[in-house]
């Protein structure tokens, strides 16, 4: 630490001041905290700890509206599925950027990479606090292996590739740490974690689909496909590439002083280009969605009310985004991407709920609606993440470049 | 940035040693051949509904007494399976000639279980004989079971802090002893006869045969699901019994073993593929750098 304090000079200000205060005094910090944005997190957030305590204390069934029919809700359809999900820009920006050498995407690795580990880690909070003996959660890891599972598979690539991604992401807590040796290690061997990361999503992002295919008799068959793991992999990549998109914006908007102007001005260029990528993978996604329904020979289910639904999904949330994100990125129309790409994450939110959630047990009286207690569960881990994401850009080489270091 | 070849290929072995790892084994019911394979077979048309079946059943699971014992009433309502009951009876309804038909319900015990193979730490397994075990010590409560059941036979104590999955054990540890499960040794009418599964579905279709008006021509759980431990015979609609139609004969198993053989390929595939279009990359990116150096060079 006293490294820092030789390269970094301040005033008698200690490693704390510095690193977590920024350099203001503790009062100044607290009063610097006292902000809108910031009291409506603090309520979130404490409604959820009392939820969460509540669970832990009398059990899932006095939180959840689970039943017996329905047994997996919205901790495993929004946190779990949808999270893992919303998590890809980790592997698909350090494929394109290490793997694919599209190097000018390099400013924006850091923001694929948190965005990724913060939504893997809202999906193993929302594991740990919806299955029934989170202390058992190294069982599969160390103690029984069921091998047959996809669930194994599932749990040992998140595990792993959730140390991937903090591996990806160290180099940024190393410059802000000041630690050079480890850093410089660190980034020789990134092309390998990397290579990893995409091994490890290239299994475990279909497998969240392929779940689902032990349930013929419970998804609705609109829904049930043997494509289910092929369109959860490709959905993926283009939820990691808008989500960088995505994030980019609100950041921008909502923390402008945490970028560098050369990010900030490269921002519209690299967001185009992300567009191109994702427009391309809509409309793979949109083929595998027809390929699939005209495979699953239920057409004549679109004439139903869940065809209306599924029709609602497939053309208004991934051939209309599809279609956008097209039209704006070759138009070179900034808006219109960033909409279409808020707009392509949406339909991969419905899409994932409506696997995992929605179109599940859709033939049984028993319907599950999520409780409150579930969504204020579920929104202060979202609120967590959302926290976790400002506090570090603020402070960690994000969306800037750490003065001291080379670009990594 | 420069990939180290040999951390590269560090990483491929491990993978591809994973991969060995990750290799499904062959299950350990494929060990028992179809000749010794135990099961029950439900006769419907033999069931008065008087729930001693039920009461065997809580005695031997130390559960509480069933409910509402000796009041015909509750067996008009929907029962099904809970978490202090393994087996449940209920009214299906009249026969053709306006008899009561009663239906009991319990696990299956398939003999390709959806739930075991479905569970991530082996908490349900498929054994030898017959029974599909739940090793309560092992179980994280994920509830994966749960959507893999076809049948919706696991139940979850959501109720309690520490919650365990409870199902019908098919009197695993009386099995052990030689002995029968506690409800098929005490049912009076003859509608519960434990066997030999082979032997039983023979038995199954010389009823059927020698009564051809009488019976449904279908033995359920003879192919359902690749087959269950219990099977059914009727004089009513299966579905009057609650029993799910259109479940088709393969086992649900397969489709995640479909889906888990992608596994090694990727595992050894993956990295050579990876590490072929970063060189390729590099490569490109290097001539690009000779060609800029070159044309500097002439300036």
């Amino acid at each position: 630490m006293s490294d820092t304090a030789l390269t970094v000079p301040t005033t008698g200000s200690s490693w704390f001041t510095e690193k977590i205060l920024m350099g203001a005094t503790p009062r100044e910090y607290a009063r610097s905290l006292v902000t809108p944005f910031n009291l409506f997190a603090a309520v979130v957030l404490l409604a959820g700890a009392v939820a969460i305590i509540y669970r832990f204390i009398y059990g899932l069934g006095a939180v959840t509206n689970l039943s017996q029919v329905n047994a997996w809700g919205i901790w495993k359809g929004l946190n779990v599925i949808t999270g893992v999900a919303l998590g890809a820009g980790g592997y698909t920006l350090a494929a394109a950027v290490y793997i694919l050498g599209l190097k000018e995407y390099r400013p924006v690795v850091r923001i694929g990479v948190l965005a990724g580990f913060l939504g893997y880690s809202f999906a193993v909070v929302g594991l740990l606090i919806d299955i029934g003996q989170p202390w058992r959660i190294p069982y599969p890891l160390v103690y029984s292996f069921g091998v047959t599972s996809v669930l194994f598979e599932v749990a040992w690539c998140m595990c792993l590739y959730l140390t991937v991604l903090i591996l990806e992401f160290s180099p940024a807590v190393y410059e802000w740490l000041g630690w050079r040796g480890i850093r410089e290690r660190t980034l020789h061997l990134s092309v390998g974690f990397v290579a990893f990361g995409v091994i490890l999503s290239s299994m475990h992002q279909p497998s969240l689909g392929a779940l689902f295919l032990m349930a013929p008799s419970k998804l609705h068959p609109l829904w049930y496909s043997q494509y289910l793991p092929t369109m959860f992999f490709v959905s993926s990549a283009v939820s990691g590439l808008t989500m960088v998109i995505a994030v980019s914006t609100l950041a921008r908007w909502g923390m402008r002083d945490a970028f560098s102007p050369s990010l900030l001005a490269r921002l519209p260029h690299l967001s185009l280009g992300l567009g191109r990528g994702a427009a391309l993978l809509l409309f793979a996604y949109l083929f595998l969605k027809l390929q699939a329904l005209i495979d699953g020979h239920h057409i004549d289910l679109l004439a139903t009310g869940w065809g209306a639904w599924y029709l609602l999904e497939v053309i208004g949330f991934v051939a209309a985004p599809c279609l956008l994100m097209a039209y704006g990125s070759h138009h070179a129309r900034l808006g219109l991407v960033r909409v279409a790409a808020f707009w392509a994450l949406a339909g991969i939110i419905l899409n994932r709920m409506n696997v995992s959630v929605i179109a599940l047990n859709w033939n049984v009286a028993d319907r599950y609606y999520p409780s409150t207690g579930e969504w204020l569960i579920a929104g202060a881990l979202l609120m967590v993440a959302i926290v976790a994401f400002r506090w570090v850009c603020y402070r960690m080489p994000v969306l800037f470049d750490h003065p001291e270091f080379e670009a990594h | 940035m420069r990939l180290q070849r040999r951390t590269f290929l560090k990483l491929s072995v491990a993978g591809a040693a994973s991969a060995a790892v990750a290799m499904p084994p062959p299950a350990a019911a494929q060990d028992v051949t179809d000749a010794e394979r135990l099961g029950v077979l439900v006769d419907t048309t033999k069931c008065i509904g008087c729930r001693a079946c039920e009461a065997a059943c809580s005695e031997v699971n130390h559960l509480p007494e069933p409910a509402e014992a000796g009041d015909r009433a509750v067996l008009d309502t929907d029962r099904t399976p809970t978490t202090t009951a393994y087996t449940v009876v209920r009214h299906a309804g009249t026969n053709a000639s306006g008899e009561d038909r009663f239906v009991k319900r319990q696990c299956m015990h398939c003999v390709e279980p959806a739930c075991a193979s479905a569970c991530l730490v082996r908490a349900l397994e498929k054994t030898a004989q017959g029974p599909v075990r739940y090793n309560a010590d092992r179980c994280l409560g994920c509830r994966y079971c749960m959507v893999a059941c076809p049948f919706g036979v696991p139940q979850f104590e959501y109720e309690k802090a520490v919650p365990y999955v409870k199902k019908c054990s098919f009197c695993i540890e009386r099995q052990a002893q030689g002995l029968e499960p506690a409800c098929t040794s005490i049912c009076p009418t003859g509608a519960l006869t434990f066997g030999n599964r082979n032997a039983l579905i023979e038995e199954a279709k010389t009823r059927i045969y020698q009564n051809p008006d009488r019976y449904v021509h279908h033995i359920y759980g003879e192919h359902e699901v690749g087959g269950t431990s219990w099977m059914y015979i009727t004089d009513v609609r299966f579905d009057q019994l609650g029993l799910p139609g259109g479940l088709g004969t393969a086992p649900a198993a397969g489709y995640a073993q479909d889906a888990l053989s992608g596994v090694p390929v990727v595992m050894t595939v993956g990295p050579a593929l990876l590490m072929g279009l970063y060189r390729f990359a590099s490569r490109r990116d290097e001539v690009a750098g000779d060609r800029v150096a070159a044309e500097d060079h002439h300036v």
